[in-house]
């Protein structure tokens, strides 16, 4: 049993079923991020743990104790919204506590929590401010403000930083981690942004259509996705996914793949559970970073294939220089290094790190190996 | 000003504007005429408008035609002036438009942010009280106010204005409340602030400007009605009925100084309200609670 238990947890609009059948231990101290596109049941399943929206079946547990008909305000709980949600006609400092007040806490106390997070958050000059006065990002460490000086059980936060900009999500991002290894509260965040699910979790659900595709560790999810869905939705660019059949060569399993000249070329696999597979097709999956240049392929891999193959367009982007090509019917992009000598046109030859390969079954879509 | 002026998308030359400004000052020019055709007669003898020119200014300025208006002018048979039932029509005035205010308010709230099942009938219905002719309620509202012991008494009025006026206030409260973020709301269940305290707390903070115009839509409505207040008003009728006896009164010599000063009375209250109340009507109260 977990800090945060959702057991089996299904929400329905009418007939309706939008969540199905959720099953998510959390740990006390994790930080666990629910991922995935809009629509698919994320904020549902959030607003069910804080009691904003009341639960179709199954049980939600916080610290032990059952919560489903448990008042928002009653569960130890604390939010925050994507909007921030301040109350426009209260100063920031009012803002803060107003939390505390409704509970009862004495004015003493109050103003004690209030400075230490202030202090905390470096927003000890906004505090007498209105919220309408207030940029973006000072709007955003007030609504944290406004959920730290709870002291809560569990932090919720429903993309939090979707409202910021480029520049000011990142740093808030690194702002919200630091704040997590220093209070070690559970956290529970919801992002479409698999970026920040990737470097703030310590653990992922990946969610599709309402239902939990892939709980695991951030490397977990990376190196062994459940599904072609949830391969393709973590990372970016996204890992290419190509038709493959299943060869053999002195007894160890290949995949063979077809360039874009139509020629048939073998990568051989690592996996040793492939060899079941001879024969058989199926989807093979490679990160943009497993395909490079032969110099800048991984040293400790033990095993780098050679793949030849045309080069169709070449995208500088600085740090590395991303490569297309056309490998089984579909667009497969390569990820150089940034001086890489490569041209469209040319037929060059990759590296492929098949140590990373991921195979998946082309019927169910799952995940057969590793 | 300065602002509106710089947005303005057609760049006016010297001719056009003076054009415009030409139209403007006729139309401004026009409208007024009527109150000043009031306040100079209003401020003349009598003789001076029944021997003479309506539209001149007074020859000898006088303020006893107000003062009559006010205390001594003879009101259906009473020489009581308007003032009692002046008094009449703010003791009515007032609870009806703060009631239905706060009703209409507290109406929008449950509406738009506490949805319970059938809520959109409970407003259609609402909102079709907007669209029921006085005339239709007349008689089945006396009765009612009858069994109520409210006939003829200014809680009676009260009351009657209260539940016309509800749909409209309603309706304006709801309309702004859709559109306050319902994030707002939550986050302020989270914080533990329960029905009233939300209400109180953090939706009427921010309702100045549609309560304004609610105000404003209110008072004029019902300290302009005749009918309710001549069919229920019994011993306590509004100003508007008094007004009405004042000026129809079948004996002696229309005094019509007198009866441009009374109608002014009648009128000043609502002018009032518009001036003052629409100071009040800034926008922006809710900067700063959402994303900017
Ligand atoms: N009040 C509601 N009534 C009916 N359907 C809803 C309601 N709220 C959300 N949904 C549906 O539930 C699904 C999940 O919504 P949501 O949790 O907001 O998605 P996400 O936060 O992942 O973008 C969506 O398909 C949405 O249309
Ligand atoms: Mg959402």
């Amino acid at each position: 049993m977990g800090f945060l238990d959702i057991r089996n947890v299904t929400k329905s609009y009418g007939l309706v079923e939008v969540l199905h059948q959720v099953d998510i231990e959390v740990e006390e101290g994790e930080f666990l991020v629910l991922v995935g596109p809009s629509g698919c049941g994320k904020s549902t399943l959030l607003n069910m743990i804080a009691g904003l929206e009341s639960i179709t079946s199954g049980d939600i547990a916080i610290n032990g104790r059952v919560v489903n008909g448990v008042h928002p305000s009653k569960r130890n709980i604390a939010m925050v919204f994507q909007s921030y949600a301040l109350y426009p006609n209260m100063t920031v400092g009012q803002n803060m506590t107003f939390g505390l007040e409704m509970h009862g806490v004495p004015k003493a106390e109050r103003e004690a929590a209030l400075a230490d997070v202030a202090r905390l958050l470096q927003i000890e000059n906004l505090l007498d401010r209105k919220p309408g006065q207030l940029s973006g990002g000072q709007r955003q460490r007030v609504a944290m403000g406004r959920a730290l000086v709870r002291n809560p059980d569990v932090f919720l936060f429903d993309e939090p930083l979707s409202n910021l900009d480029a520049k000011l999500r990142v740093d808030m991002r690194t702002e919200i981690k630091k704040l997590h290894e220093k209070l070690k509260t559970t956290i529970v965040y919801v992002t479409h942004d698999q970026i920040e699910a990737m470097t703030l979790s310590t653990r992922i659900a990946v969610m599709y259509q309402g239902y939990v595709q892939q709980l695991g560790t951030p490397k977990e999810i990376y190196d062994t996705p459940a599904n072609v869905y949830v391969a393709t939705f973590m990372g970016s660019p996204a890992m290419n996914v190509v038709p493959a059949r299943v060869g053999q060569h002195n007894g160890v399993p290949h995949a063979v793949v077809t360039t874009q000249d139509g020629r048939a070329q073998a990568l051989r696999f690592s996996q040793p559970n492939m060899a079941a597979w001879e024969g058989r097709e199926i989807l093979l999956g490679l990160r943009p970073e497993a395909i490079t240049d032969p110099e800048g392929a991984d040293r400790n891999s033990a095993n780098i294939v050679g793949l030849s193959n045309r080069i169709g367009v070449t995208e500088p982007a600085g740090a590395d220089t991303f490569v297309t090509m056309e490998l089984g019917g579909r667009d497969v992009i390569a990820r150089m290094r940034a001086d890489a000598n490569v041209a469209a046109g040319q037929e060059f030859s990759f590296a492929v790190n098949m140590e990373k390969a991921v195979a998946f079954d082309p019927e169910t879509e799952r995940r057969i190996a590793p | 000003m300065a602002v509106a002026e710089q947005d303005t998308a057609v760049r006016t030359g010297r001719g056009t504007r003076i054009f415009i400004y030409g139209i403007l000052l006729l139309f401004a020019l026009f409208y007024m005429m009527p109150l000043f055709v009031m306040v100079a007669n209003s401020l003349k003898p009598l003789p001076e408008i029944t021997g003479g020119n309506m539209m001149a200014l007074p020859e000898t300025w006088t303020v006893e035609p107000w003062l009559k208006a006010w205390s001594t002018a003879q009101i259906g048979v009473e020489p009581t002036g308007l003032r009692p039932y002046f008094i009449n029509s703010i003791l009515m005035v007032v609870p009806a438009v703060a009631i239905s205010t706060i009703l209409g308010a507290l109406n929008g709230y449950v509406l738009t942010k506490w949805s319970f099942r059938g809520d959109k009938i409970i407003f259609g219905l609402l909102l079709f009280s907007c669209f029921i002719p006085f005339q239709i309620v007349l008689i089945p509202m006396a009765n009612l106010l009858g069994k109520m012991g409210l006939a003829g008494s200014i809680p009676g009025l009260v009351l009657v204005h209260v539940v016309y006026g509800i749909g409209f206030s309603t309706l304006y409260f709801r309309n702004y409340y859709a559109v306050f973020p319902t994030e707002l709301v939550r986050a302020a269940m989270i914080d533990g602030a329960g029905f009233f305290r939300i209400f109180w707390r953090i939706m009427l903070p921010v309702s100045g400007p549609i309560a304004v115009v609610c105000v404003i839509w209110q008072f004029t409505n019902i300290w302009n009605d005749f009918l309710f207040g001549a069919s229920f008003g019994g011993q306590s009728q509004p100003m508007t009925v008094a007004l009405n006896n004042l000026v129809q009164s079948s004996t002696g010599v229309k005094e019509y100084n007198v009866h441009f000063a009374g109608a002014i009375l009648a009128a000043l209250p609502t002018l009032l309200v518009y001036i003052v109340a629409g100071r009040y009507f800034v926008r922006g109260l809710m900067a700063g609670s959402v994303k900017g």
